[in-house]
């Protein structure tokens, strides 16, 4: 069982401003069901951008919903621009802490924020345009979202931006990126150990880069799939040009094309050699019932 | 406040005629059961008592019954006992929603080079028993396929694939730790290897296990020592609660009926009440085949772990496969096999019933649940009030 304190058990228990303001100035919506948890805020703003009415819905667990409320409690009667300085930090001490574990809700509450103030700032022609690349596919964090945390909770180990944002939370295909994010922001300060070593093998006899190989797909790749029902099987190595065929459910899977660049040369590049490239062995797909899967 | 416990696939409370059994092997009699004393022998007497109980449990002769640690340890011992006998076959098989005890196994197996297929389930979390025959072949080691699943209580036809697994020539091992106790089982009528049993799953205290494995099975054993369990599991037994398992294997053969009736009954008086009263929910798993004391219930557009807490405020214990509540970021692996949509996965919450459960605290859940349920929903952005 978690250990709340009494405090977010209180906001959990009897939240504060619940609800949806039909005219609000500045919408927030955050999360998803698939995400497991969910927000969405909308504040009203007086003639001095003060923030006069807040309301905020959850869909999530104790410490979401704590949160969620506990932030509404803060931003009521701030003007936009002390909102904005608000931090996830702010929320989770004002709930006498969170869960590390438990940290991504805080960082929702802070997300929500200023997703309605960035509404709020489009519709009046202001907004920061927030750009990113998707890092975590499971959970859809972009680099811009994982270096926020990092810089902000001056988080130095994948566990802790896992917590923080729930990037790398689900397959973990996306941990070597998320580790290569650190090292560039904490420098010597990074808590790196499971990072690939930085130099590739000089020079590999046919053996010793067979056996990398499947090494790579057994540890790096393969978890990725198996996350969504998927396999990998090497078929063969020929100089530079290595064979899988794709099982399971990526068989048939329609991303199967990326996932075999994106993931399975990008790996294998990355672990192995910068030489190599991948080709799927097509006739080799035995037929295999598809199951539903919403993931 | 008072507890009420609908758990008990998770753990079990340890029965009363268990603890008086145990009490006196913690106490005055602590000898050891391999001594040459009448003081050791005495307890080792206790023992074989245990062995013959657990053994009339299931069908089995005593001598094929080794006590291990833990449903775990019994699992661990099966697969990896039986693939190092192998002879050279490199591939197992096993299901997508076994517990991680055996999944868990097996996925390091494939790490270490062995084969793996994983077979699927239908949205009721039926096994697809074509896939099962066609992924068995000369190269298959073992096939590991659980008695009952701990999630939904869908129950396998674990006989028929035994039977089938058998006539391939295969070692079969069925992890029936949520099955034994709650359901029949008569292992000489069935062609199964080897079965784990867990002692605290039956109200038996933790801390210890049965691994079965059939006359004339080969396994290599995975703790190396002494001579306990005829070599097949040294270390020093645990007493007191071999023999707590005993006697708990023993009341589980009294109380059978009573699970299957009693118990049924009220399982069934809770899901029909919690369905009725609470509108978008529904049964996860086969509601035709499955374990009699276990419901697994999704509300959707809610999450498991505020929906528990907020019943725990009650005093009412239960279980959900929401992300939450494993400290993983990812709701159950069995739902997400039957293809249960994320938005009721994440809000899905499991009632498993023991015989110590009453009609009274089955209305009284009943009863708090719609309140629990409608409060969540009304802060829940996917509801529109």
């Amino acid at each position: 069982m978690w250990d709340y304190t009494d405090k977010v058990m209180e906001h959990f228990m009897n939240p504060r401003n619940v609800g949806f303001i039909e005219d609000a100035d500045g919408v927030g919506e955050v999360g998803s069901l698939a995400c497991g948890d969910a927000l969405t805020l909308t504040f009203k703003l007086d003639k001095g951008e003060k923030i006069v009415d807040v309301k905020f819905k959850t869909f999530g667990c104790a410490s979401a919903v704590a949160s969620s409320s506990v932030l509404t409690e803060i931003v009521k009667g701030m003007t936009l621009d002390e909102a904005e300085k608000v931090t996830n930090q702010d929320i989770a001490e004002r709930l006498g802490g969170l869960p590390e574990q438990k940290m991504h809700c805080s960082v929702m509450g802070q997300e929500a924020l200023e997703a309605a103030i960035a509404n709020y700032r489009g519709k009046n022609g202001t907004a920061a345009v927030k750009v990113g690349n998707i890092v975590c596919t499971c959970f859809g964090v972009t680099d811009v979202e994982i270096k926020k945390v990092i810089h902000e909770n001056d988080l130095t180990t994948v566990e802790q931006v896992t917590n923080y944002c729930k990037a790398g939370g689900g397959c973990g295909g996306c941990v070597g990126q998320i580790e290569k994010i650190i090292e560039e922001i904490q420098g010597a300060k990074a808590e790196t150990k499971h990072a690939p070593p930085k130099t590739k093998p000089a020079k590999l006899t046919n053996i010793q880069k067979i056996q990398l190989i499947q090494q790579t797909i057994n540890e790096q790749i393969r978890p990725a799939l198996k996350a969504d029902g998927g396999d990998i099987d090497l078929i063969d190595v020929e100089g530079n040009k290595v064979i899988v065929a794709f099982r399971g459910m990526c068989a048939q899977c329609k991303m199967a094309e990326v996932t075999m660049k994106d993931v399975v040369e990008a790996r294998l590049k990355e672990f192995v050699s910068d030489d190599l490239f991948v080709e799927e062995q097509k006739d080799s797909v035995k037929p295999h019932t598809h199951r539903e899967d919403n993931s | 406040m008072t507890t009420i416990y609908m758990d008990n696939n998770a753990t079990t409370k340890v029965a009363d005629e268990v603890i008086e059994e145990m009490m006196p092997y913690f106490g005055e009699l602590y000898g050891n059961p391999s001594s040459m004393h009448t003081f050791g022998g005495q307890v080792g007497k206790k023992i074989v008592q245990a062995r013959q109980r657990v053994a009339s449990l299931i069908g089995c002769q005593p001598e094929e019954i080794i006590f291990t640690s833990c449903g775990t340890e019994s699992d661990n011992t099966a697969i990896r006992g039986a693939l190092s006998l192998s002879g050279g076959k490199r591939k197992i098989v096993t299901t997508r929603v076994e517990h991680p005890a055996v999944i868990g196994t097996c996925r390091k197996l494939e790490n270490e080079g062995y084969m793996l297929v994983e077979i699927g389930v239908d949205k009721n979390g039926n096994l697809d028993m074509d896939e099962l025959r066609d992924s068995i072949d000369d190269n298959t080691a073992i096939v590991s396929i659980m008695h009952a699943n701990n999630e939904t209580g869908v129950i396998f036809p674990i006989h028929e694939i035994a039977e089938f697994v058998k006539s391939k020539g295969v070692m079969f091992h069925t992890d029936a730790v949520q099955a034994v106790g709650k359901i029949p089982i008569n292992l000489a009528e069935s062609a199964i290897d080897l079965l784990s049993i867990s002692g605290h799953k039956l109200h038996a205290p933790k801390g210890v296990g049965v691994l079965y494995a059939r006359k004339g099975t080969r396994i290599s054993p995975f703790m190396l020592g002494g001579h306990q369990e005829s070599g097949k599991r040294a270390g020093t037994e645990n007493v007191p609660g071999i023999i707590a398992l005993g006697k708990a294997c023993q009341l589980a053969g009294d109380n059978m009926d009573e699970e299957n009736t009693r118990v049924k009954n009220l399982r069934d008086r809770l899901e029909k009440a919690i369905l009725t009263a609470c509108p978008d929910s529904f049964v996860n798993g086969n509601t035709d085949n499955r374990l009699p004391n276990t419901s697994n219930i999704s509300f959707e557009y809610i999450e498991g772990e505020a929906i528990l807490l907020m019943m725990n405020k009650f005093g009412i214990c239960a279980s959900s496969g929401s992300a939450c509540t494993s400290g993983s970021l990812e709701p159950s692996h069995v739902l997400r096999a039957m293809g249960v949509p994320f938005t009721a996965a994440h809000g899905s919450i499991r009632f498993s019933l023991s015989r110590y459960n009453t009609e009274q605290e089955v209305d009284f859940v009943a009863e708090k649940m719609p309140p629990v349920v409608n409060r969540l929903r009304q802060l829940s952005p996917f509801v529109k009030s």
